[in-house]
C-alpha cells in the first residue's frame, strides 16, 4: 500500500462518515437490548438527603468528580481528599463557582473567511452580524465551548452550563446567529447555581429562545403557542402521561406572550406593546383558575412576571426541574421510594429557598444517598462525559503556545467526535433536549448503540495510538507516561492496573481479570511483576528512546484493554 | 495483486507461486489441479503464532546428544539423564525432552522442522525488549513499532480497517487469543488483530452471553453495554457462525491445558470456515530461573510441565487438524523472546541467554532439523551463550516466501532487508516436473495408470544411489519407494497400493544428474 502517515489515516478513518449510521428505530441490536420498561429488581438505595457519614476516601471524591465534571481528574481527587478536607468542603468546593466570565469566543476563522470587522483572535460577540461569516461562527462559539469544558477547573460550573443547555434547548444553527447563542450561554453562566425562576423569565425573553420556539413571531392577532406550551410542558410543570395542565392554558399563556421582540442591535428582547393581547387570559383549575390581568402599554410586559409567579406557585414546578436534576446527576430511574426520600424533600427546599438551585444541589451531592455504593457507577457517560472525560482524565496537552486558529480547530476536532457519537455541543435534537434525559424507559441507554459503541472503541485506540492533527500539524494524543506518573507508585504493576482501574471505569473488575491485563499487558506475559518494575525504573533512569518505548508500548497496551471495556462507558 | 490475478501470470513469474506445495508450472491444464489451485485461493494458508513466553531453556529441548560431557559440565543439576531423551528418527545426535512425546510423533512421521540457534546479532537479554524486537522484526539496536505478520496483512489487505470487512475479506485479518493486543499484529496504522481476550470470551461470544452484573443500576447497565458491545463488534458474527458450523473432533485434547484450551478454538474457526491467515496463541512461565527441574528427577518439575504442555496441545491441535481436514493448510510455529544460558545456576534454574530452537510444524515441512547441535564449551562460563546460526527472519522470510508465497521483493519489503528463507518448507524444486529439467525417458510412465492394487515402472540408472519417493497432491512426501545403488542399465520397480487413498500421486526420481517425476492417479 501506498505510505500513508498514520495519524492522518485514522484520522480520516474516525473522522469519516461513511460508516452507515443508523436510526436508533432501526436498530435491531439496541432495541434487544434496550430497557423495555423501567429497571425492576434492582438493588437500589434507599438512603435519603440525610448527609451522608462514611468514610471519605478517594472512591468517593472520584465519584463526585465525575458527576460534577466531565471526567475526574486525579489531581482534583487529591485536592477533595487532602488531609483536613471533609466530603462537606469538597462538595462546597465545586460548588463555589466563577464570576468572572471567560474570555468570549474569538475570530478564528479568518484565514478562511475573512471577517470584515474584527481581526484573526478578537471577539465577535458584539460585532455586528455578517452574512458571510454566520457559519463560520456558529464553530467557533461551539468549539469555544467545548474548550471551556476541556479546560474547567475544579468546580461544577460547565456541568451546570450544559444542565441548563439541555434544559432549555436551543440549536445554535436554527437559532442562525452565534452572538444570540453567545448571549444566552454568558446567562447559564451567570445563573448556573442561581434561581430557577430568574432563569426561566431570562429565557423567555432571550433572543436566541425568542427566535427557537418563535416568541419573536407570537403577535396579538394570531398567537402562537409554541412557547407557552413549552415553558410548561418542558421547563416549568412536565408532562407526564396525563397533563395537568390544559389546552387552554397553553393558550392563555401564549397571550400573556405576545408581544416580545428582539432588538436587532443589543440582541435583547424588549416588549412592543403594540403586538400584545391586553385582555384578561384565564388559566385551569390546575391553576386555581387564576385570571391574569390584561395590561396595556408597557405594562403589559410585566404580565410576563404575573404568570411566573403563577407557575412558581404550583409544587409541581418545583418537583420537575428536581427530577431533572436528580436524573442529570444520579440516576434516570425515579421509583416511589426516590420520588418520596429525595425529590419531594428537594422539591421543598427549593420552594424554600426561594427556587435557589445552590442549596437543593448541595443537599443532594452531600446526601448518604449520592454516596451509597448502589449510585455508584450507574451513570453511562454522555460522548461529553467520554470525550472531554477522557482528555481530562488523561490529562491529553493542547498546546497552549498554538494559535487561536489552531487551538479551535483541535475544539472543534473534539465537538464534531462528539457529533459522530449523537451529542454535538449547541445543537440538541429538539427542543425537548438529548432523549438520554427524558426518553422512558431508555434513558442512558440511548448513547450506546450500533452507531455509537464501535465509534467509542475507535476513537479510544486513536487517542491512544496515533492521536489526531486535524490538520493542524499538532498530535493530540494520549502520553501514557504523563499519565502513568499521575499514579502514586507506577513502578508496581499491581497499584497501577487498581489505580487505572479506579480511576477510568465506573465498576471495579475481578481480581482475576486485574491480574490478566496485568501479566497481558504491562508485564508482556511474564510471570514476574519485577520485570515491569525494572522496565519503568530504566525508563526513568535511563531514558533512551528504547527505554521508553518498552514501557510506552506497554502502558498503550494496557490502556486499550482497559478502556475497550464496557466499564469504561460508566460513571 | 489479487492471489487469483497471481494464478494467471506468466509460467516464469509464476516459479516462485506454488499451490499446497506444488509449483504452479505442474498445473498447467490439469483440472483437478486447477480445482486445488481454485480451493487454495479461496481459503488460503493459515500461520498459528505460538509465542513461549519467558526464554524458553532450548538445550533442554532440542538436545544436542552429542554434547553430553560438556553439558553435563555446565548444567549437571538440570541435566536430562541421556537415557531419558526420546529419539528422533532420522538423526542420532539431536533428541527431545522426555516430556515432548507428541512432538517426537509428529517429527517421526515427519510434520516437523526443528532451525536451530535461532537469535540475531548482538541479542538482548532484556524479556520486553526481546520480545518487542521478535515481534518488530528489528536489529537488536533498531527500534520499530510495526510488528513483522502486521506488516505482511498490511501488504495483503491494504487500507485497513476502511472498507473492511468485505465479500473477499469478511473475517478478522488476524485473531489473538489472550490478553492484550500483540504488536505483532500491528500494521503500520492500526493493529490488525482482533483479540480475543481469554477463552471464557470466545464461548461468551458463541453463546451471546455476557458476565454476570451485580443487580444494582451500574450493574443493569453494564450488562447492557456488555451486549451492545458483544453484538456491534464487527466480527463476532463471523466468529460466531465459523464456530457453529465446525467442532473440535480431536479426543486428544488434554484439560487444564490453556494453550490446547486456544489451540482448539484456532481449529474450530479455521474449519469453520474463518479466511483468517494467522492466529497467535501464547503459553507463559517458561522464565525459569529456579527450579527449573526436580532435584532428584530431572525429567520432572517446571520446564518439564511446560515442554509437555506445549507438546500435547500441538499433538490434538494436529491430530484435529487431519480429522477436520484442514492440515494441509495449516502451519505452527514456535519462538520465544531469547533462549537461556548455557551454564544452569544454583538454585536449578538458567538466566537469560541468546538463541534457541525455532519448532515449524505443518504437513508441508521439509522434515528433520536445520543446522547443527550447538556446540558446548567444554568449560563453559556464565558469559558463554549459543551461537547463532540462524537469523530469525530468515525463519520469518521462509513463512512469508515459501508458506504465504509473497514474492521475495514483498517479503524484503515487509523484514525490511533481504533475508534468504531457510529451507523450512518443502521447496518447489523439490517435486518438480520433468518435463523442464529431466530426461522423460529417465522415469517411464507407470502401467497400469490409473490404478486399483499395484502398479510397475520402469526406469534408467546411470549407476550409483537411484532415490525414488512418492508425494501426494499437497506435495507431502508419502513413501520412499527406493533409495539404493542400481547399476547402469534399465530397471523395473512394482509397487503395491498399500495405505494410499484414492488421488493424484507424483513419483519423483533423483539419480546423480537426472531428476524426473511422473504423475500416477490412484483409484478405488
Amino acid at each position: 500500500m501506498g505510505k500513508v502517515n498514520r495519524r492522518t489515516f485514522l484520522e480520516e478513518v474516525a473522522a469519516s462518515k461513511d460508516a452507515k449510521t443508523i436510526p436508533l428505530a432501526e436498530d435491531a441490536v439496541y432495541q434487544q437490548y434496550v430497557n423495555k420498561s423501567r429497571p425492576k429488581g434492582l438493588n437500589k438505595t434507599t438512603g435519603t438527603l440525610n448527609q451522608y457519614t462514611g468514610p471519605w476516601t478517594e472512591t468517593e471524591a472520584i465519584h463526585l468528580l465525575r458527576r460534577t465534571t466531565f471526567g475526574a481528574r486525579y489531581a482534583n481527587v487529591q485536592t477533595l481528599t487532602a488531609p483536613g478536607t471533609s466530603m462537606s468542603q469538597a462538595v462546597d468546593m465545586l460548588l463555589n463557582i466563577s464570576t468572572t466570565a471567560p474570555t468570549p469566543p474569538l475570530n478564528n476563522y479568518q484565514a478562511v473567511v475573512p471577517d470584515p470587522t474584527i481581526p484573526l483572535g478578537q471577539t465577535w460577540v458584539n460585532a455586528p452580524y455578517d452574512s458571510n461569516t454566520v457559519g463560520q461562527r456558529y464553530y467557533s462559539f461551539k468549539s469555544w465551548w467545548l474548550g471551556l469544558m476541556l479546560n474547567q477547573d475544579l468546580s461544577i460550573l460547565e456541568k451546570m452550563v450544559f444542565f441548563w443547555h439541555n434544559h432549555f434547548a436551543t440549536e445554535v444553527l436554527t437559532v442562525g446567529d452565534a452572538r444570540k447563542s453567545y448571549k444566552l450561554n454568558a446567562m447559564f453562566r451567570a445563573n448556573a447555581l442561581g434561581n430557577f425562576k430568574t432563569l426561566v423569565k431570562n429565557v423567555t425573553i432571550d433572543s436566541s429562545m425568542l427566535v427557537y420556539l418563535n416568541g419573536y413571531l407570537n403577535t396579538s392577532t394570531a398567537p402562537d403557542e409554541n412557547y407557552g406550551r413549552e415553558l410548561q410542558e418542558l421547563f416549568c410543570i412536565g408532562k407526564g402521561f396525563t397533563p395537568i395542565y390544559n389546552e387552554d392554558d397553553v393558550k392563555a399563556a401564549a397571550k400573556v406572550l405576545t408581544g416580545w421582540r428582539i432588538n436587532g442591535t443589543t440582541l435583547n428582547g424588549y416588549f412592543d406593546s403594540t403586538k400584545h393581547v391586553t385582555t384578561n387570559k384565564l388559566f385551569s383549575s390546575y391553576y386555581g383558575n387564576t385570571v391574569i390581568a390584561g395590561k396595556t402599554g408597557a405594562n403589559g410586559a410585566t404580565e410576563l412576571d404575573d404568570m411566573l409567579n403563577m407557575i412558581f406557585n404550583q409544587q409541581d414546578c418545583a418537583l420537575h426541574i428536581c427530577r431533572k436534576l436528580y436524573r442529570f446527576f444520579v440516576y434516570y430511574d425515579i421509583d416511589s421510594t426516590v420520588e418520596a426520600n429525595i425529590i419531594a424533600p428537594l422539591a421543598s427546599l427549593l420552594i424554600g429557598n426561594g427556587y435557589n438551585i445552590k442549596p437543593v444541589l448541595s443537599a443532594l451531592l452531600k446526601s448518604e444517598h449520592f454516596y451509597d455504593l448502589n449510585s455508584e457507577g450507574c451513570f453511562i457517560r454522555t460522548p461529553l462525559d467520554f470525550l472531554v472525560g477522557t482528555f481530562r482524565t488523561f490529562e491529553i496537552d493542547i498546546p497552549t503556545s498554538l494559535p487561536v486558529d489552531k487551538t479551535y480547530t483541535i475544539w472543534n476536532y473534539i465537538r464534531s467526535l462528539g457529533a459522530n457519537l449523537a451529542l454535538d455541543l449547541g445543537d440538541p435534537p429538539n427542543v425537548a433536549g438529548w432523549p438520554s434525559y427524558y426518553q422512558e424507559p431508555d434513558y442512558y441507554e440511548t448513547w450506546i448503540n450500533s452507531n455509537t459503541l464501535p465509534r467509542r472503541m475507535q476513537y479510544m485506540d486513536m487517542l491512544i495510538n496515533s492521536g489526531f492533527t486535524a490538520g493542524t500539524g499538532t498530535t493530540i494524543k494520549i502520553d501514557p507516561i504523563k499519565y502513568a506518573k499521575l499514579c502514586p507508585n507506577v513502578a508496581d504493576p499491581n497499584i497501577l492496573v487498581d489505580w487505572s482501574i479506579d480511576i477510568l471505569l465506573g465498576i471495579g473488575l475481578a481480581q482475576g481479570t486485574k491480574d490478566s491485563i496485568k501479566t497481558g499487558t504491562l508485564l508482556s506475559g511474564q510471570s514476574s511483576d519485577y520485570y515491569w518494575t525494572q522496565a519503568w525504573t530504566n525508563s526513568i533512569s535511563n531514558p533512551t528512546t528504547t527505554n521508553i518505548n518498552i514501557v510506552k508500548t506497554r502502558l498503550n497496551s494496557m490502556l486499550v484493554e482497559i478502556t475497550r471495556l464496557a466499564e469504561y462507558h460508566l460513571c | 495483486m489479487k492471489r487469483r490475478d497471481f494464478l494467471k501470470v506468466t509460467p516464469a513469474a509464476s516459479l516462485a507461486f506454488m499451490i499446497n506445495g506444488l509449483p504452479i508450472s505442474t498445473y498447467a491444464q490439469h483440472p483437478l489441479l486447477e480445482m486445488l489451485a481454485k480451493q487454495t485461493a479461496e481459503t488460503g494458508r493459515v500461520l498459528i503464532l505460538i509465542q513461549l513466553n519467558g526464554g524458553n531453556d532450548g538445550l533442554n529441548m532440542v538436545i544436542p546428544i552429542d554434547q553430553y560431557s560438556a553439558l553435563s559440565n555446565a548444567r549437571s543439576n538440570i541435566l536430562i539423564p541421556q537415557s531419558s531423551v526420546l529419539p528422533l528418527t532420522g538423526t542420532a545426535d539431536t533428541g527431545l525432552h522426555p516430556a515432548m512425546s507428541g512432538i517426537q510423533s509428529l517429527f517421526n512421521d515427519g510434520w516437523v522442522n526443528i532451525a536451530q540457534s535461532v537469535s540475531y546479532p548482538n541479542p538482548n537479554f532484556s524479556h520486553f525488549r526481546a520480545t518487542d524486537i521478535w515481534f518488530s522484526g528489528s536489529d537488536s539496536n533498531q527500534y520499530i513499532d510495526s510488528g513483522w505478520l502486521g506488516r505482511y496483512l498490511d501488504n495483503k489487505y491494504p487500507n485497513f480497517p476502511t472498507g473492511y470487512p468485505n465479500t473477499t475479506m469478511p473475517d478478522p485479518l488476524a485473531i489473538q487469543i489472550g490478553s492484550g493486543v500483540s504488536t505483532v499484529l500491528q500494521g503500520s496504522n492500526v493493529s490488525l488483530g482482533m483479540a480475543i481476550s481469554n477463552i471464557n470470551s470466545f464461548y461468551d461470544i458463541i453463546n451471546n452471553y455476557v458476565d454476570p452484573a451485580p443487580p444494582t443500576p451500574a450493574g443493569h447497565e453494564l450488562t447492557f453495554i456488555r451486549y451492545i458491545a458483544q453484538q456491534t463488534e464487527t466480527y463476532n458474527k463471523v466468529i460466531k457462525d465459523a464456530a457453529s458450523k465446525a467442532n473440535n473432533i480431536s479426543t486428544l485434547y488434554p484439560t487444564g491445558n490453556t494453550l490446547a484450551d486456544q489451540l482448539k478454538i484456532v481449529a474450530r474457526l479455521i474449519a469453520g470456515g474463518l479466511k483468517t491467515p494467522i492466529y497467535v496463541v501464547s503459553m507463559g512461565g517458561f522464565d525459569t530461573h529456579s527450579a527449573q527441574v526436580d532435584t532428584t528427577d530431572h525429567t520432572i518439575g517446571a520446564h518439564a510441565t511446560l515442554l509437555k504442555k506445549l507438546s500435547d496441545a500441538v499433538y490434538a491441535f494436529f491430530d484435529d487438524a487431519k480429522k477436520l481436514e484442514i492440515s494441509s493448510r495449516v502451519a505452527a510455529m514456535t519462538f520465544s523472546e531469547f533462549g537461556r544460558r548455557i551454564i544452569s545456576n544454583a538454585s536449578e534454574g538458567t538466566d537469560h541467554g541468546s538463541a534457541a530452537p525455532v519448532m515449524v510444524f505443518s504437513s508441508q515441512v521439509n522434515p528433520g532439523i536445520l543446522g547443527t547441535n550447538p556446540v558446548i564449551p567444554t568449560n563453559a562460563t556464565a558469559n558463554d551463550n549459543i551461537k547463532m546460526q540462524f537469523d530469525y527472519r530468515t525463519i520469518y522470510s521462509a513463512v512469508l516466501a515459501d508458506w504465504f508465497q509473497l514474492p521475495q521483493a514483498d517479503v524484503d519489503n515487509i523484514l525490511m532487508n533481504p533475508y534468504t528463507p531457510q529451507p523450512i518448507f518443502r521447496h518447489p524444486v523439490d517435486i518438480e516436473n520433468t518435463s523442464e529439467h529431466g530426461n522423460e525417458e529417465v522415469l517411464k510412465q507407470n502401467f497400469p495408470n490409473p490404478f486399483i492394487n499395484s502398479t510397475s515402472f520402469g526406469f534408467n540408472s546411470d549407476g550409483g544411489i537411484v532415490s525414488i519417493e512418492l508425494f501426494d497432491a499437497q506435495g507431502r512426501r508419502v513413501r520412499t519407494i527406493t533409495n539404493e545403488q542400481y547399476s547402469k542399465g534399465y530397471h523395473e520397480i512394482t509397487i503395491e497400493r498399500g495405505s494410499l487413498s484414492a488421488g493424484i500421486y507424483f513419483c519423483k526420481m533423483v539419480n546423480g544428474k537426472n531428476k524426473s517425476t511422473r504423475q500416477m492417479t490412484v483409484i478405488n
